[in-house]
């Protein structure tokens, strides 16, 4: 993979739950730049187990010096995020990709308008930073229940162009408002929970928005689930963990599988099934409802299985 | 006259679907000639549309103004081309806001020419819905000498500008809003294939 | 300087000529004697010492030559260079991959010295030196993709990705196989290859596509295309085809070999980081078919290859009125031995 070794240069607590971590190169050299949305792959080795969890870059673009990203800690999730809020510390070295945009903007835009709830301002940090230096027309939202909910809050620059929205304080985000009167060539982007992106998805298709001026960041982390196992090509077994992905489980048995985003996004990891009995839960973003019903398909990053046997195309 | 039926062809030549009413969206309108058929029936298909439309018709011969005058649309004009609309159209897109759908029906060559032009203004590709209705004449620009040919019925034909002798491509330009016509007997020059009326 | 440029013109008295050296390092396009559209992409990270492909941007002995040639076509017409307003980013990214790579692949001639945006080019070959502060377009005499584009041989179009899709939205195109970048500015991945015969029914596009999507900084690819060109002319455009067509009727069974070309071009692809479009330049090599058949593995292959291609593909790469001659003069050098695998030389 086309990864960087960097140098963990500072771990900073920005919240009860988010942790801001900043990579430089061990000798200094200049980081390649890259375009706002981007993320990277990390890789953590944790107890013979090599996770790799993508997170948004949060710093700006066209600063070599370093890449930083904000992880937020989900204790219920595979342990991606506790290993990176419990063992990393500076001066730590990682393997880190180059960066990758699923979630770029579209440059050809009028204006831009940038949504985003809970952990999702992440990959609205470096495009904030993008469209500052480029002078192009922008306004930002950040909705959270409350103050205490909204993680990112802290990692928000002061500027006109941001507008905090805190339901609790009585400030709830009307999305109604905020789409009903953008010119011409505006786009919008979401990220955030998935009803956050449903429900600006529903206030422009009301409003007449057409779907190519709608971007959502549709990236997941892995969920975890009950064990399982897949057949090879071969007949070789490999066991699923409940805190381990497909992709992983492959990985940890030296399977040479593509991969990308690591999130359901990208469709680099594509795998085809040669016999399936039983149900994939299909959680990716990238398969047609059409290729998830036939079961002939799955995105090993994020889906799981439950059933009897499933052979995969490997 | 009906909607036109066009044999399949390469991906770069648009297709036209029938227009379909858009609920509570404001809806810019321009038709030329037998396209004013495909506006009514849209607004016999959605009555409450026509409070929010702002209708350009460009008659070109056809008698359809009255009728679509009657239907009683927010705003409603008629010009004598494409080109005297052009003005008042590009005002009507610096106004719109994001929701706006607009509706083209008649020739390739006003559907060419608007979609270009709101493109330019920045409406989505996806904002805009065409219906062809009446003559299959194209709009073609000539690769040679950049000029545009309008109302182009047979292959070959003369370029109108530098008088060069073009085969009519499918092959189309949403930006420029025209097809592509080559030079014919480039090399073999004068002999000439037979002209033939164009195809749909 | 490594490299002795040639003198020579593309146009009129056409005295573009290979060396020895230059003839033994064509990028020969056939791996087997048959050919068929395929998504043949490979990795771009180098390759056999002296070949077209270890490089990242590839200099030859036609370098100066090719960008006189270019500056001539521009003189005439302006618009084979063009980027929509939102692809002027792009076009820094590219003249920044442009120059680092030249001046790391080439030090003896090209030179970049840069002081955080304060950047100063030097162009050996070309007589060029320019100071510059990166990302103004103001301190540059055109802009950054013409700038480069000027100094780098092949034509280069940058894509713009959104919609899972690419969108062809710049480019510096003044040695195309007769395709014209002011028609098709603004074009996605389908539409522009819209006139390309059977490959849509293979499905080529669609996974050429979806790998295109896919493509990731530091890990550029790259891949062969081909056709026939009549007289070594890089400028085939569409827009000048009624003053290069009569030249296509001009071949003779005695002139053949000399003036029928193999046209190759080295396509690769970049994904560009602050932009966060794709870079596709298209290289442009030509070889002579009594230069070809030199190598005999060459010249028994493209005879086959020729030979057996489908009426459809010689009609769409323009050479089917030529077709018999081309087969019947490169029969002669066909003794029906078997060939080895592999594109280079034997």
């Amino acid at each position: 993979m086309n990864a960087l070794e960097l140098r963990v240069a500072a771990v900073d607590p920005i919240s009860p739950l988010v942790t801001r971590f900043r990579f430089e190169h061990p000798e200094g050299a200049t980081l390649p730049p890259f375009s706002g949305g981007a993320h990277v792959v990390v890789e953590m080795p944790d107890d013979g187990i090599l996770r790799r969890n993508a997170y948004s870059l949060i710093s700006d673009p066209l600063d070599g010096r370093a890449y930083e990203i904000a992880v937020r800690r989900e204790d219920t999730g595979r342990g991606g995020s506790r290993f990176m809020h419990h063992r990393v510390k500076a001066g730590d070295m990682l393997r880190v990709t180059r960066p990758i945009n699923l979630f770029s903007l579209d440059l050809r835009a009028r204006k831009h308008v940038l949504i985003g709830g809970g952990i999702g301002i992440t990959p609205f940090l470096a495009q904030l930073a993008q469209l500052t230096r480029l002078q192009a027309p922008f306004e930002l939202h950040y909705a959270a229940r409350t103050r205490s909910e909204a993680a990112g809050l802290s990692l928000l620059p002061d500027m006109p162009q941001v507008h905090v929205h805190i339901s609790d304080e009585g400030n709830r985000m009307d999305l109604g408002a905020i789409l009903g009167h953008q010119p011409l060539g505006t786009h919008v982007y979401t990220c955030g929970p998935e009803g956050l992106i449903a429900a600006v998805d529903d206030t422009a298709a009301r409003l007449g928005w057409p779907r190519g001026a709608l971007h959502s960041e549709a990236f997941l982390a892995p969920p975890p689930g009950t064990p399982f196992a897949v057949t090879l090509a071969s007949g070789r077994r490999i066991e699923v963990g409940p805190h381990e992905s497909l992709l992983e489980a492959l990985e940890a048995a030296e399977v040479p599988v593509d991969w990308s985003c690591r999130g359901g996004a990208c469709g680099r990891c594509e795998t085809r099934v040669a016999a399936c009995h039983g149900r994939i839960e299909h959680n990716d973003h990238w398969l047609t409802d059409d290729e998830k019903a036939a079961q002939t398909k799955i995105m090993p990053c994020v889906s799981r299985f439950a059933g009897e046997t499933l052979t995969l195309d490997l | 006259m009906p909607r036109t039926a066009f044999t399949p062809s390469i991906t770069s030549r648009p297709t036209y679907a029938p227009l379909r009413p858009h609920p509570a969206a404001p809806a810019l309108m321009l038709a030329d000639a037998d396209g004013a058929e495909a506006l009514m029936e849209l607004a016999a298909a959605d009555p409450a549309l026509m409070a929010r439309a702002h209708v350009i018709y460009i008659p070109a011969g056809a008698a359809h103004g009255p009728g679509l005058r009657a239907l009683g649309s927010a705003m409603y004009h008629e010009a004598p081309s494409f080109a005297a609309a052009t003005e008042r159209f590009r005002k009507a897109l610096t106004d719109a806001r994001m929701g706006t759908q607009l509706y083209l029906a008649g020739t390739e060559g006003l559907i060419g020419q608007a979609t270009a032009e709101a493109l330019a203004a920045g409406l989505p590709a996806d904002a805009i819905q065409a219906e062809h209705r009446g003559t299959i004449a194209r709009r073609m620009q000539c690769v040679h000498c950049k000029g545009m040919t309008e109302d182009v019925t047979t292959d070959p034909f003369t370029c109108a500008h530098c008088g060069l002798v073009l085969f009519v491509r499918d092959h189309f330009s949403r930006r420029l809003g025209a097809f592509q016509g080559v030079c014919v007997d480039a090399e073999t020059p004068g002999i000439l294939p037979e002209t033939q009326e164009i195809r749909a | 300087m490594t490299i002795s440029f040639n003198d020579e013109t593309f146009r009129d008295d056409y005295t573009f000529h290979n060396s020895p050296a230059a003839i033994r390092r064509f990028p020969f396009p056939f791996d087997q004697d048959s050919y068929m559209y395929s998504v043949n992409l490979e990795p771009h990270a180098g390759g056999r010492e002296g070949t077209p492909f270890q490089k990242r941007f590839d200099v030859d002995e036609h370098y100066v030559a090719e960008m006189k040639d270019r500056a001539i076509t521009l003189a005439d017409d302006p618009l084979r260079c063009q980027s929509l307003p939102h692809m002027e980013l792009a076009g820094w990214d590219f003249l920044e991959l442009v120059m680092t790579s030249k001046a790391e692949d080439y030090p003896d001639l090209f030179t970049l010295n840069r002081d955080g945006d304060r950047w100063h080019w030097i162009n050996r070959p070309l007589g060029i030196e320019q100071r510059f502060t990166f990302l103004d377009p103001t301190t540059l005499p055109c802009g950054p993709l013409e700038y480069i584009t000027r100094q780098t041989q092949g034509d280069h179009a940058l894509l713009d990705q959104r919609d899972d899709n690419l969108w062809m939205e710049a480019g510096m195109i003044t040695s195309q196989a007769d395709w014209s970048l002011d028609f098709d500015i603004g074009m996605n991945f389908y539409e522009w290859h819209a006139p390309v015969p059977r490959a849509h029914e293979l499905g080529v596009f669609q996974r050429a596509l979806k790998f295109l999507l896919a493509l990731q900084q530091g890990a550029p690819s790259r891949r062969l295309n081909w056709t026939m060109t009549v007289n070594p002319r890089l400028d085939t455009s569409p827009e000048n085809y009624h003053k290069w067509g009569p030249e296509k009727r001009t071949i003779t069974p005695e002139n053949v070999g000399s003036k029928q070309h193999l046209r190759v071009e080295l396509q690769t692809l970049w994904r560009l980081p602050r932009s966060n479009a794709i870079a596709f330049p298209i290289r442009c090599y030509l070889l002579s078919l009594e230069d070809i058949v030199s190598q005999p593995k060459w010249g028994r292959r493209l005879h086959r290859v020729l030979r057996d291609l489908p009426d459809e593909l010689a009609e769409y790469k323009g050479f089917a009125v030529n077709r018999p001659m081309i087969v019947d003069y490169l029969s002669r050098f066909d003794d029906g031995a078997p060939t080895s695998p592999g594109i280079f030389p034997d």
